[in-house]
């Protein structure tokens, strides 16, 4: 996500000129928006092909397809959504844990991360679709298979950054640590984890993206169920209304989670972005 | 560790010696400095450039292990950083936690310290009130300015309640103004608190001003030149001192001892001093 | 917050990180030799090291495997260069002006984060098996790591840089090679370090899941045909590419930017 808020000056307080203000601002939020859903669904509008339904159909089928049944747990979004998502989720915390754990181990002895960089840097260089046929072989298609690639596939931007981020903590901040006697928990939590705090979220992002790609290539390379799988069946029966709503609801999905992630970073780094602000020389 | 009567030996420097290891030759910094330091008094350490004051510094603060020699603190040798010293260094905007606001950066050496909350709470008060920075406890490090961060660093420093106050040049890189306004309020901090001071500067008007004796080094390897007493009173003034003659001549005399460093002197003798 | 790590030498003694680093894959090496040998892991899933290897040499002898080699690593410049290109121009176009960045900044925003694997099935459909449906995930993933950081750079552009250029009257070109090139360049360099890694894993990704030729092909093929020992040898390769592909980006960071002081970050991203 960028540090790109746009630099418009606020306008003062004329009742107007603030209306006109938000009027531009809702323009600009849902133009492009409109303009491009606008194009899809009169240009697919009269579509005789198949494979490009009208956009009116599509959306006709969505909320059948995904949210029809007798009661929220018959439907399928609840019987194979909710549980992918559960089960993303799950390796992504536990990813998470193992990653930074290991990552502030790793990065604070010099040793230690010398010994492992070179193997580190390997495992996380193998494209972590690969390790869907390789965990196959060992767990078969179900849940904990997907749970483990997941975890596996997420480990490793964490697990290197976090190390990054221990490995260029301040010199002068951690003289001055050590200079007022501040070791242990205290100096984890509000010296070390802190500090590659900005480091640590550029790889849970990075993991965050290899995590949902790593839940649908599991389901649709090898799964039972799950949205992935959906989507794939829809495919292969030719039901193409329905297998595009899939895809739209993945892609909502992949949204929804980068703004509930960046909503809990924002909040996590604000102090970092005005520090960031001060450094370039404006506050 | 005692808490001794003002006046005694609080610190003691014998055969400090230095040399930096690493890949390449060796680099002999601090070849043998001695010296004592008194409890409660305000001492100033000048020397040329690379003359190993930071190494001395960072040696008595125990963040490096000396190569030779012994360093004491009230009795006790120092071989890593001993509680009761607190260091304010010149980089004062990258040794504050950015996360962490004016208040609770110095308030994080006394949770350490285990300081009861309200004792911790009253200390923050009145050391941020005491550098003038008493409405700003809530305000992030990056959003003050150079001068104002540095005076934090103080705050955290006098806040820890410390028997010594290590400064490295620590207004090196403040503007002018601003620096005789945090020289006079080190001063009046000390003066007030009692605490013992060891001040390492480059910039010889200051240490005059500031101290009771400073220390001259030579340049590396270093030893001590000369300890230099400085009789110029109790309350100092920075337009009245300064303009005192026996200011003048402390001045000049430091200022020959460095020159003379510079070009390799390594003792009073060999400078050759003009009077 | 980190700062630019200092090449200053460590004072402690001890091994030279080379050392230690052999000695890590060492490790590695003989850990994944013994575990399958002691029984400690079931062999017929994970094979000795040396059979892996063994293997690697018996594929790299057949012609299909540097075929399906040199699929892959097309299939990936391919998409990459596209990508990088594309990603560049509209940047920069976008970047330079206020209304088209407030105009596209929602839409961005939201088809970002839009994970490739769910154009899958569209680009199926409408593309085939063949490599065009691997292209298109593997351009669509990689625009946007290039875009996002391209934007970034035109934005950090110091204003008053740019103000005394417009002053001066220079012509938009000049601008552009004077001012805000300068400025994007290691931000596009860093876009290029994550789009080439994130086009690999595409690559991979399509060869799996819809064209199953090239080496994701070739080690879905070896699984199905129980060949174990193939399957590692072709992790091995995806690794092995992987680990140049980040190597070769680093290089042309460092050649293309060894001028330019360090004082860009790279963006949270």
């Amino acid at each position: 996500m960028t540090t790109a808020t746009v630099r418009t000056a606020p306008k003062r307080s004329r009742s107007g000129s603030r209306t006109r203000s938000l009027a531009r601002r809702l323009f600009m939020l849902f133009a492009l928006p409109i303009i491009l859903v606008a194009l899809w669904w009169f240009g697919s509008a009269g579509s005789t092909n198949y494979l490009n339904p009208p956009l009116s159909t599509i959306m006709a089928e969505f909320w059948p397809t995904w949210f029809g049944g007798d009661s929220f747990a018959d439907t399928r979004f609840a019987q194979d959504v909710l549980p992918s998502v559960v089960r993303m989720l799950t390796g992504y915390g536990i990813a998470l844990v193992f990653g930074i754990a290991l990552g502030v181990l790793i990065g604070t002895n010099r040793s230690l991360r010398a010994f492992l960089e070179p193997v580190l840097e390997f495992f996380r260089a193998i494209p972590p679709p690969v390790l869907v046929p390789v965990f196959m072989l060992f767990m078969g298609i179900g849940p904990e298979m997907r749970i483990a690639v997941i975890t596996i596939g997420c480990l490793w931007p964490v697990l290197l950054n976090t190390v990054e981020g221990v490995r260029g903590l301040d010199p002068v901040l951690k003289d001055t640590t050590r200079a007022y006697r501040i070791h242990g928990w205290r100096r984890l939590f509000k010296f070390v984890l802190p500090g590659a705090s900005p480091q640590i979220i550029t790889g849970a992002r990075q993991s965050l993206s290899i995590g949902i790609i790593l839940m649908v290539i599991s389901e649709m390379f090898a799964g039972k169920d799950g949205l992935g799988f959906m989507i794939v069946q829809f495919q292969r029966s030719f039901a193409i209304p329905q297998m595009w709503g899939g895809v739209i609801l993945l892609g909502l999905l992949g949204v929804v989670l980068s703004l509930i992630f960046r909503v809990i970073t924002d909040a996590v780094l604000k102090w970092y972005y005005g520090y960031l602000q001060s450094q370039r020389g404006g506050s | 560790m005692s808490d001794p009567a003002v006046g005694a030996v609080l610190l003691e420097v014998g055969g400090l010696g230095k040399t930096y290891t690493g890949r390449g030759e060796p680099v002999e910094a601090i070849a043998d400095l001695s010296f004592t330091v008194n409890a409660g008094e305000f001492v100033c350490v000048v020397g040329p450039s690379g003359a190993g004051k930071t190494t001395l510094l960072r040696c008595l603060a125990g963040l490096l292990p000396p190569s030779k020699g012994e360093l004491i603190l009230a009795g006790t040798p120092i071989t890593e950083p001993p509680a009761g010293m607190a260091v304010v260094l010149q980089e004062y905007g990258r040794s504050l936690f950015p996360w962490l606001t004016v208040a609770e950066n110095v308030a994080l050496p006394l949770k350490e310290k285990r300081v009861p909350a309200a004792r911790r709470r009253e200390l923050v008060s009145d050391c941020l009130t005491a550098v003038s920075l008493g409405d700003d406890g809530g305000k992030y490090p990056w959003q003050l300015s150079g001068g104002m961060q540095q005076r934090v660093a103080i705050a955290r420093a006098i806040a820890y309640e410390p028997q010594v106050l290590l400064m490295d040049e620590p207004f090196a890189a403040v503007d002018a103004q601003t620096r005789f306004e945090l020289e006079d309020l080190v001063r009046s901090l000390w003066k007030r608190l009692g605490v013992t001071v060891v001040f390492v500067t480059h910039d010889i008007d200051e240490s005059i001003y500031l101290a009771e004796r400073v220390l001259v080094l030579s340049g590396r390897p270093t030893v001590l030149l000369e300890d230099v007493a400085v009789d110029l009173g109790e309350d100092r003034d920075q337009l009245a001192t300064r303009a005192d003659p026996e200011f003048a001549r402390l001045r000049t005399h430091v200022y020959e001892l460095v020159q003379a460093a510079k070009r390799g002197a390594r003792s009073i003798q060999e400078a050759h001093l003009s009077h | 917050m980190t700062t630019p790590r200092r090449g200053r030498s460590t004072a402690s003694p001890g091994l030279p990180s080379w050392v230690l680093g052999a000695a890590g894959v060492a490790t590695l090496l003989i850990l994944l030799e013994l575990l399958p040998l002691l029984g400690i892991v079931d062999p017929r899933f994970l094979p000795p090291v040396s059979q892996m290897f063994a293997a690697l040499v018996t594929n790299a002898s057949t012609p299909e495997f540097w075929v399906a080699l040199a699929q892959t690593v097309t299939t990936w410049f391919l998409g990459l260069a596209i990508s990088v290109v594309a990603g560049v121009v509209i940047g920069v176009i976008i970047g330079n002006s206020p209304f088209l960045r407030e105009f596209t900044a929602s839409t961005i925003e939201f088809l970002r984060p839009v994970p490739s694997v769910a154009l899958i099935p569209v680009a199926v459909l409408l593309l085939g098996t063949g490599m065009a449906s691997t292209l298109l995930l593997v351009i669509y993933a990689a625009f946007w790591q290039v875009l996002i950081q391209v934007l970034a750079g035109v934005q950090d552009v110091d204003p008053i840089a740019s103000d005394t250029a417009r002053s001066y009257r220079f012509r938009t070109v000049t601008r552009m090679r004077a001012v805000v090139w300068p400025t994007t360049l290691p931000y596009a360099m860093t876009g290029l370090r994550l789009a080439a890694s994130v086009a690999l894993i595409l690559t991979v990704t399509g060869e799996l899941l819809i064209s199953g030729d090239g080496i994701g092909g070739a080690l879905a093929v070896a699984r199905e045909s129980g060949a174990i020992a193939s399957m590692y040898s072709y992790v091995i390769v995806a690794g092995t590419l992987g680990v140049l592909v980040n190597v070769l980006a680093r290089w042309v960071e460092q050649r293309t930017l060894f001028w330019h002081p360090s004082v860009r970050l790279e963006l949270v991203a």
